[in-house]
């Protein structure tokens, strides 16, 4: 077990930013942080890192225990939002700094930050200063100068969240990659489910400064604890007292067997998908129910907008009540 | 997330700390508050307020701190006249020479004080000046005189009301005067109507600033200055003066009167900074 | 900034085509000439004095026993005053920027206080506790350790107002990545914080060594002008104006801005090295 972190509870102020939290970080595997921002994911990160003191309970990072480490003994790479790149050094510079700060032999680092500036498809760009890299060529600097050191674990504290969509798409893919390379453990925090979702072994969804539950992608899709992680893991509507995803409901014009029953009151088309919106007649859930087919759906089904339609969930639909 | 690491003052901390403050204390505050405390000790008479008046209202002190408001008055008018004037030609428009202009114009900060003096009484000087002897045909005299003292003043501060206005000019842009303009405003009620509001709180400012220096410069006015009893002899010659003669208790009540007018400058400034932020 | 007429700022690379109208060309007509008889002419009657008896006027000037001393001992003491502001100031800066304590406010008052005082009340003030009737009897009147004191006191701002607001602007996310990698406090300090300091600390530096070379109000009470010994530069070309020599004068201020330009270049160079070296 690589990382182990048990009861521990931390408070800035009034304010309480983790509690009572425990978790087992497996060794070797790729586990995403979720959820939204001020949940206290990034707090619990910082506390692995030793960046923040606990303010009470323990941390062990390979069986050894860190949790009174000061950050410059745990040997954890750290990777942090906006780079958080050394301005004045070089590309070069920047990687080696912690082989450095190790007094490794002159030979070896050179061929470490060579074997690295080659991992992140950096080589061209070694002599570079920062300011001359877009952000994702920092962020990938960032991420070779905090493997520099074989890190025990590499954590990563939003690595996208400053990159724009197209270049997050690509280095979210680029990280599961890698991570197929290296295997060094890895934790890094998002806010964002679909990042969590595609790359990550394991997700932990922490909310209020609690964990909400520890899971696979598709545990937790399928099987959500509770509403938040239904929520928060995709899009729900609310069907009949019953929480579902919009494209878990069957839609029909004829009269069959519902939950609910309703005319069709909005129609928006986005790319392939029809999103509609219908307004239940039941008097004792009116609130408008969302639901998505794709287009080939809604032209088989001869769907129009204000068509009277029958909605049920379709058959092995995740529901939660509420 | 914007929580920094936690702020433990270790022992090297403490001592930076106390290193600082017993630094700044020696250096500059004990000094200063000494100063004060000397302008109202009892020297043959007794100490207090009556004694700080009776030193300050003086002859030579009351001629002295009259020329220095007279001096730093039109330093400052003409300061700000030209000051306003060539930021908003150096914002505004374009011609040839602009920007070499503006570098110019930050020169004389970067002039010893006595190097002004010293570049006045070459130029100006009636016996040895470039102009001195148009000037003593025409039987004016610049340097010697309050004129000279008013050039020497208004030289050593002034990019302060540049430096000031031309920033917060080139930050609004011209949309409003455009639009001011579209509306049928002429150029005059322009500048007064939507102009000089906008850069009003960078003007005080610049005066303030222009005040403060022209009040305190000694340099620039001793070489240029005959700096003696009511002839020449400004608020800061005349502390030179009288410490040399042995009076400090009078230089003492001098200075106590500069050190407060600097104290003022110093607060209105961070009273006015503010006030220019939420205005524009 | 939208419309054709808008203006650029002063360093833009707006064309530099004339937008003037009439009234613009009179007001700028005027503003030159002002600025001409105010700045340019004399100053150019300071470069034109000094330079034209030759080569040779200008080097008997400064090979004058007591002008040479008076230069030498105006930069050495200079540049002294120079390495403490550089230590000091920065160490000021740290403070008032990372630590936090009752009474820092004030500080931030005492420090602007040289700026804003008088130069020769900024005499008069260090002669009040370090001069004759010093009540914790000290004395630097006459004395070398008096012109290194006042100059202190005159230049104490400048470090400390560059540097502050570049060490307020330093992501504390940096130095978490230094800590992480293993680098302790003094490593991150030494390989990190201050080469991103070093071109700031410079900057203050360069003004901090012009204002000392050049300083004059601060020291007329307290150097005591013994020739060779305690007579500074400034305070020696204010002796050739008084005694009616004012092309030596000139060589003198002339000699000066040499001086303080060199220094400007030098600092600019060591600060680009630090920075690059890491």
């Amino acid at each position: 077990m690589s990382i182990e972190v048990v009861g521990v509870h931390k408070s800035f102020g009034d304010f309480a930013a983790l509690t009572d939290i425990n978790l087992t970080v497996p060794a070797g595997q790729l586990t995403a942080l979720l959820g939204p921002s001020g949940g206290g994911k990034s707090t619990l990160l910082r506390v692995i890192a030793g960046l923040e003191d606990a303010d009470s309970g323990s941390v062990e990072i390979e069986g050894v225990d860190a949790t009174s480490l000061p950050a410059q003994k745990r040997n954890v790479g750290f990777v942090f939002q906006h780079y958080a790149a050394f301005k004045h050094m070089t590309v070069r510079k920047n990687i080696a700094f912690g082989l450095e700060i190790r007094k490794r032999p002159k030979a070896e680092i050179t061929a470490k930050v060579e074997e690295l500036l080659e991992l992140v498809h950096l080589t061209q760009f070694a002599e570079r200063k920062p300011s001359q890299l877009s952000g994702g060529q920092r962020q990938r600097m960032a991420l070779a100068r905090a493997l520099a050191i074989e890190p025990s674990v590499l954590l990563l504290d939003e690595p996208f969240g400053a990159l724009d969509a197209k270049v997050r798409k690509e280095l979210r893919d680029w990280l599961r990659r890698l991570h197929d390379e290296v295997h060094v453990t890895t934790v890094f925090v998002t806010h964002d489910q679909e990042e969590a979702l595609e790359v990550a072994d394991t997700i932990v969804v922490i909310n209020d400064g609690r964990i909400e539950q520890v899971g696979t992608p598709d545990d937790l899709y399928d099987k959500p604890a509770s509403e938040f992680v239904l929520s928060f893991l995709g899009p729900v509507t609310r069907l009949g007292g019953q929480l579902i995803r919009p494209h878990d409901i069957e839609i029909s014009r004829y009269e069959q067997a519902a939950t609910a029953t309703g005319p069709i009151t909005r129609w928006t088309r986005v790319g392939f998908e029809v999103r509609l919106e219908v307004t239940p007649d039941d008097v004792l859930h009116p609130e408008p129910v969302q639901v998505v087919v794709t287009r080939a759906e809604a032209t088989a089904l001869g769907l129009h907008p204000g068509d009277q339609v029958w909605l049920r969930p379709q058959v092995g639909a995740q529901t939660v009540s509420s | 997330m914007a929580s920094r690491t936690r702020q433990r003052t270790g022992p090297a901390g403490l001592t930076a700390r106390l290193v600082v403050v017993v630094y700044l204390f020696l250096l500059v505050a004990w000094p200063v508050s000494v100063v004060v405390q000397r302008a109202f000790d009892p020297v043959g008479q007794p100490g207090g307020v009556g004694a700080l008046w009776e030193r300050l209202s003086a002859p030579d002190a009351v001629y002295a701190f009259y020329l220095t408001l007279t001096v730093a008055f039109w330093a400052v008018v003409v300061n700000t006249i030209f000051g306003v004037g060539i930021s908003l030609l150096l914002v505004r428009q374009r011609f040839r020479g602009r920007r070499a202009l503006s570098v110019l114009v930050d020169l004389p900060m970067s002039v010893s004080p006595v190097v002004v003096g010293l570049a006045l009484v070459l130029t100006y000087s009636t016996g040895l000046g470039w102009f001195g002897s148009i000037l003593s045909e025409t039987g004016v005299r610049i340097i010697g005189s309050t004129p000279g003292l008013i050039m020497a003043t208004a030289f050593v501060s002034l990019p302060l009301v540049i430096r000031e206005v031309v920033p917060v000019l080139e930050e609004v842009g011209t949309d409003a005067e455009v639009a001011a303009r579209s509306l049928g405003a002429n150029a005059r009620q322009t500048f007064w109507r939507i102009t000089l509001p906008t850069i009003k709180w960078a003007v005080v400012y610049g005066v303030v600033l222009s005040a403060a220096r022209a009040i305190g410069e000694y340099g620039a006015v001793r070489i240029v200055s005959r700096g003696a009893e009511f002839n020449g002899e400004t608020a800061t010659l005349l502390i030179q003066n009288e410490y040399q003669a042995f009076d400090e208790a009078a230089a003492y009540a001098a200075a106590f009167v500069l050190v407060m007018a600097a104290l003022l400058a110093l607060v209105v400034v961070t009273v006015v900074r503010p006030q220019e932020g939420s205005e524009s | 900034m939208s419309t054709g007429t808008s203006a650029g700022a002063i360093t833009g690379t707006a064309t530099s085509r004339s937008t003037l109208t009439a009234g613009s060309r009179i007001g700028l007509g005027i503003a030159l000439v002002w600025f001409s008889l105010l700045v340019l002419i004399p100053l150019a009657a300071v470069v034109v004095t000094a330079t034209e008896g030759g080569w040779s006027t200008f080097w008997d000037t400064l090979s004058d026993p007591d002008t040479a001393s008076a230069i030498r001992l105006t930069v050495v003491e200079a540049l002294l005053v120079t390495v403490v502001n550089v230590v000091m100031g920065t160490v000021i800066a740290w403070v008032l920027v990372r630590d936090r304590f009752w009474g820092k406010r004030a500080l931030e008052v005492v420090i602007d206080l040289p700026f804003a005082l008088p130069t020769i009340v900024a005499g008069l003030v260090l002669l009040s506790l370090y001069g004759p009737d010093s009540p914790v009897g000290v004395n630097v009147v006459n004395t070398r350790q008096g012109i290194f004191l006042a100059l202190l006191f005159v230049t104490l701002p400048f470090v400390v107002r560059t540097v502050q607001p570049v060490l307020i602007e330093l992501d504390a996310d940096v130095e978490e990545a230094a800590a992480s990698l293993g680098a302790t406090r003094l490593t991150t300090l030494r390989r990190i914080i201050l080469p991103s300091l070093a071109p700031a600390i410079a900057a203050g530096a360069s003004l901090a060594f012009a204002r000392a070379i050049s300083e004059f109000g601060s020291l007329v009470l307290i150097a005591g002008n013994q020739p060779g010994r305690t007579e500074v530069a400034s305070l020696k070309i204010l002796k050739y104006v008084e005694t009616g020599n004012p092309a030596a004068a000139a060589t003198v201020a002339v000699l000066l801005l040499l001086v303080a330009v060199a220094a400007i270049v030098v600092l600019d160079l060591i600060s680009r090295r630090a920075a690059e070296r890491g």
